[in-house]
């Protein structure tokens, strides 16, 4: 792909340092999604998710496009992959396999896109072309005018903030509703800002939600229910904990109870159970 | 975590500087690369940083999420506010050139971008902190095997 692109291009807009890097950041990212794809740890995963993130932002730094460099630094390697830890966090540890037969469908998909893409690749212009529709479009009047119309000397800043600046506000509002969104959902406490829950005809009422129990297995669950954690712990008297209240917040958050044990955890609802 | 004692020494160094890079990246949005959304992530990952080592809870103590809700509404008017402002000015929405009158530099652009990304700051800051504290919330803490 790449000898295609600096073929078209020609040699005399790329110095050869950034060849050899261009092509030392591609092979690193290959073997990056290869990794990612064979390995079972969720948690590498995340962590190699992080690290292709990094490599593309320094590959968009070789190609002059420094903005997305910082954006895909910032987003894909730093806030993107703790969202993703804190989801997987929330789910399992291991991916299960796969057999050779369902995978089958998902490499023909692959293997069609990828052609697809290779079959396209004459097409796109080449790299540095003056004469490509990036480089001669309404994107080099911008360029040209903003240098004597708003003086300011980052052209992305400007064409962002000031020639664009009613799409700019539209995505400040598309941010702000994705905000919105999660804070209706989700709240901020993981369960709308606030739990409640209505046992015995009480109501249960605290700020933060419940933390979530990590049993061992499924067979602790009825008998040795350990005391609610203390977020949870009510203002009002506390009622005698009974399946169905269990059962109903074992149904707010399925995904949760599924969460695969841990030592310190296991060992404190271990000793619970001996204890009783 | 509290046995991560480098951890945590190099994070309570870093973090301040964390913050003053992004708003570094904001200010100097107009003339090096960066603007009010990626400051924005800076910021709102050196909270996440706070979180990660000395856990949620603390955060939440620094960063109340009540900041959140007024943070993210702020953003979005500030924005809007800054060509609500040039409308009152004379000009058309979002012209920056009437906020300051230069004869030779167009000092107004300047003004009113800084103006509107600082919105974009607000708005993209509070609102990763509130993803980050909607799915955090939920999860139980990382335990030391896990790493």
């Amino acid at each position: 792909m790449l000898s295609f692109i600096y073929a078209a291009g020609g040699p005399a807009t790329i110095s050869p340092p950034t060849l050899i890097i261009d092509i030392a950041l591609m092979a690193m990212l290959v073997v990056v999604a290869f990794a990612i794809v064979r390995m079972r740890s969720l948690f590498a995963i995340v962590m190699l998710q992080g690290v292709y993130s990094l490599m593309c932002a320094a590959w968009f730094v070789t190609l002059d496009a420094v903005d997305v460099a910082f954006t895909e630094a910032a987003v894909g390697a730093g806030i993107s992959t703790v969202l993703m830890l804190s989801a997987m966090l929330l789910t399992d540890r291991q991916s299960a396999p796969v057999g050779a037969k369902k995978s089958l469908g998902p490499l023909l998909v692959c293997v069609l896109a990828g052609a697809a893409m290779f079959y396209a690749i004459p097409d796109m212009p080449a790299y540095g072309d003056a004469n490509s529709p990036a480089n001669t479009g309404p994107g080099m009047e911008y360029m040209t005018a903003a240098v004597t119309d708003v003086e300011i000397p980052n052209i992305v800043t400007a064409v962002l903030a000031s020639y664009r600046g009613y799409d700019t506000m539209a995505e400040t509002v598309v941010i702000f509703m994705a905000g919105l969104g999660v804070l209706l959902l989700l709240g901020l406490n993981g369960n709308a800002g606030f739990w409640q829950a209505k046992v015995q005809g009480q109501n249960i009422f605290s700020l933060t939600a419940p933390r979530t129990r990590i049993l061992t297995s499924t067979e602790d669950k009825p008998e040795t229910e350990p005391p609610a954690p203390d977020e949870a712990a009510p203002p009002k008297p506390k009622p005698k904990r009974k399946p169905a209240a269990a059962k109903k917040r074992a149904a707010k958050k399925p995904a949760a109870k599924k969460t695969a044990a841990k030592k310190p955890a296991a060992k404190k609802t271990g000793g619970k159970g001996s204890a009783s | 975590m509290n046995s991560h004692l480098i951890l945590r020494t190099v994070s309570k160094f870093l973090i301040p500087l964390i913050v003053v890079y992004g708003l570094y990246v904001h200010f100097h949005g107009d003339f090096g690369p960066g603007g009010g959304f990626q400051a924005g992530v800076i910021v709102a990952a050196a909270v996440v940083l706070y979180a990660l080592i000395f856990g949620i809870d603390a955060c939440k103590v620094a960063v109340p999420p009540s900041w959140i809700r007024i943070g993210m509404t702020v953003g979005v008017m500030l924005f809007a506010g800054t060509g609500v402002v040039t409308w009152l000015l004379g000009g058309a929405f979002f012209d920056y050139d009437v906020l300051k009158y230069d004869p030779d530099h167009p000092a107004g652009q300047h003004l009113g971008i800084i103006c509107v990304e600082l919105g974009v700051l607000f708005t993209v800051a509070t609102v990763m902190v509130a993803i980050f504290y909607a799915f955090g919330s939920r999860t139980p803490d990382i335990s030391d095997e896990d790493w």
